[in-house]
């Protein structure tokens, strides 16, 4: 399975070294055509000002709402949350729009107050180590969201059909559960 | 729950790989560095080429400066302490700023001893100019390396010479044979595990940026081309013509540093950079990469 690592800004080789453990290959996707090559798409952490300004400049929007619109998986962790989410607390921009969530970013304060915490995560057996910094919050999910993770009664981790995200991140680890639990996703949408 | 975990302070560092931090005087500069596609913002009094030209003792930025970038961007905030003064870096921390890097920019407080970095929860970034600088700086706690150049000269050649020593001497640590290594940590001095870790891993432990002279797209993608993991940029962007367009220039030449067209494209009408200085014109003491060791 071909999975993209959205490599406009972030932590690219991270989520492609987690890809491979897991069984994967991973692609870094510079180029809107590329999309075409690949089975799911990660949007990984990175600063989503950044990554929102060099999506729009090169077309990614549209083309990747398309990738989404014809039921292929993408994962957004940290900033790539952000990214996907339908709304963002405080009036900022949205940019994908296409999960039914709205966001707060730096919901845990600047940098000195991020953390690590081990979470249970619903669908996995073993609790993850999960890495966050300046992390999101979800403040709100839809009925269709899937609520997969909390940490002290907030969401850090969802999934809404083929989209899914976190807070956190598990690239930054060496425990590869949840990259196998999106490629599990990946395998359940290949068309027969 | 663990805050300031070695984990936490690399990874905020490699959410900054392929990105820009830029040089900012006042909370204007930043909203336009944050609008123009910056990854991070270094809050300062005076940029390197202006602490040249007054001369004196550089020092800590006074507080107020830093509080007002903060407020008004949601991108990092990284601010300069004095190498070995404790204190500046204590107050830095407490104020909430996301970075902190003990710079050779400034004046530095000691001359023997670097800051405990070990003991902070905001994490930091220090300058090398070789190997073994960088193992010694990572050893006492640094969580991001960048090339120390030389600042304010708008001239790439410190830059790229310090990239390019890395890298070889990295490549070199590579090929050793295990029982090499006790040996090569003591000719450059530094903690034999890290260097055990470069020879299993062929790169550094944590992220590695390029700073100390980048004044154009193409200096930029230069050194990401040189294996540089993002870049600092300190004078050129507020001391060009067109700060904004020059910005947004810098962040698209970073991220496409192999695409040629486009930093042609990009490149385009930016106006004069920084006139620069020839490197073999400053005296050993105006030469800021020297500091620290």
């Amino acid at each position: 399975m071909n999975i993209g690592v959205l490599a406009l800004q972030g932590a690219v080789a991270e989520h492609i070294r987690s890809i491979e453990l897991a069984g994967g290959t991973g692609i870094a996707v510079k180029k809107t055509e590329q999309l075409n090559d690949i089975d799911g798409l990660i949007i990984p952490g990175g600063e989503s000002t950044t990554i929102g300004k060099l999506m729009r400049k090169y077309g990614f929007i549209e083309a990747i709402r398309q990738f989404s619109g014809a039921g292929k998986p993408i994962y957004g962790s940290c900033a790539g949350l952000i990214v996907l989410a339908e709304r963002i607390s405080g009036g900022e921009e949205p940019h994908l729009g296409l999960m039914d969530i709205t966001v707060s970013r730096n919901a845990f304060g600047r940098q000195r107050e991020s953390f690590e915490a081990e979470l249970p995560l619903k669908g996995l057996q073993e609790e993850i180590q999960a890495v966050f910094i300046r992390a999101p919050l979800i403040e709100e999910a839809g009925p269709e969201v899937d609520i997969l993770a909390a940490y002290d009664g907030q969401i850090v981790a969802a999934r809404q059909k083929h989209l899914l995200v976190s807070s956190f991140h598990p690239e930054l680890t060496e425990d590869t559960s949840f990259h196998r639990y999106f490629l599990d996703m990946v395998k359940e949408a290949e068309p027969e | 729950m663990q805050p300031g975990t070695e984990r936490v302070k690399r990874g905020m560092a490699e959410m900054q790989k392929g990105g820009v931090i830029m040089d900012v005087m006042n909370a204007e500069q930043a909203k336009i560095a944050e609008a123009a596609g910056a990854t991070a913002v270094m809050a300062l009094e005076r940029v390197p080429s202006d602490i040249r030209a007054a001369g004196g003792v550089a020092r800590m930025a006074d507080p107020t400066i830093i509080e007002e970038v903060m407020k008004v961007v949601s991108i990092p905030v990284m601010a300069k302490a004095r190498i070995g003064h404790y204190v500046e870096a204590k107050v830095l921390e407490s104020l909430g700023v996301d970075y902190l890097d003990e710079s050779e920019v400034l004046t530095p407080a000691d001359e023997v001893f670097h800051i405990d970095k070990h003991e902070f929860t905001v994490p930091f970034v220090c300058g090398a100019k070789d190997l073994g600088e960088a193992l010694r700086r990572i050893g006492e706690g640094a969580s991001m390396i960048r090339t120390k150049g030389e600042p304010g000269t708008g001239n790439i050649v410190e830059a790229v010479r310090h990239m390019r020593l890395i890298n070889s001497q990295i490549r070199k640590v590579q090929n050793m044979s295990k029982d090499e290594l006790y040996a090569e940590a003591k000719n450059l001095g530094v903690p034999y595990e890290l260097l055990r870790d470069v020879h299993e891993h062929g790169k550094l432990p944590v992220v590695n940026f390029a700073a100390g002279g980048v004044a154009t797209p193409a200096d930029a993608a230069l050194m990401m081309h040189l294996g540089a993991d993002g870049v600092f940029v300190g004078s050129g962007i507020f001391k060009s013509d067109s700060p904004e367009k020059f910005a947004r220039a810098i962040v698209e030449a970073t991220t496409h540093y192999t695409n040629y067209k486009l930093i042609a494209e990009v490149s385009k009408n930016l106006g004069t950079p920084m006139k620069g200085i020839e490197i073999s014109k400053l005296t050993a003491a105006e030469r800021m990469s020297d500091r620290g060791w």
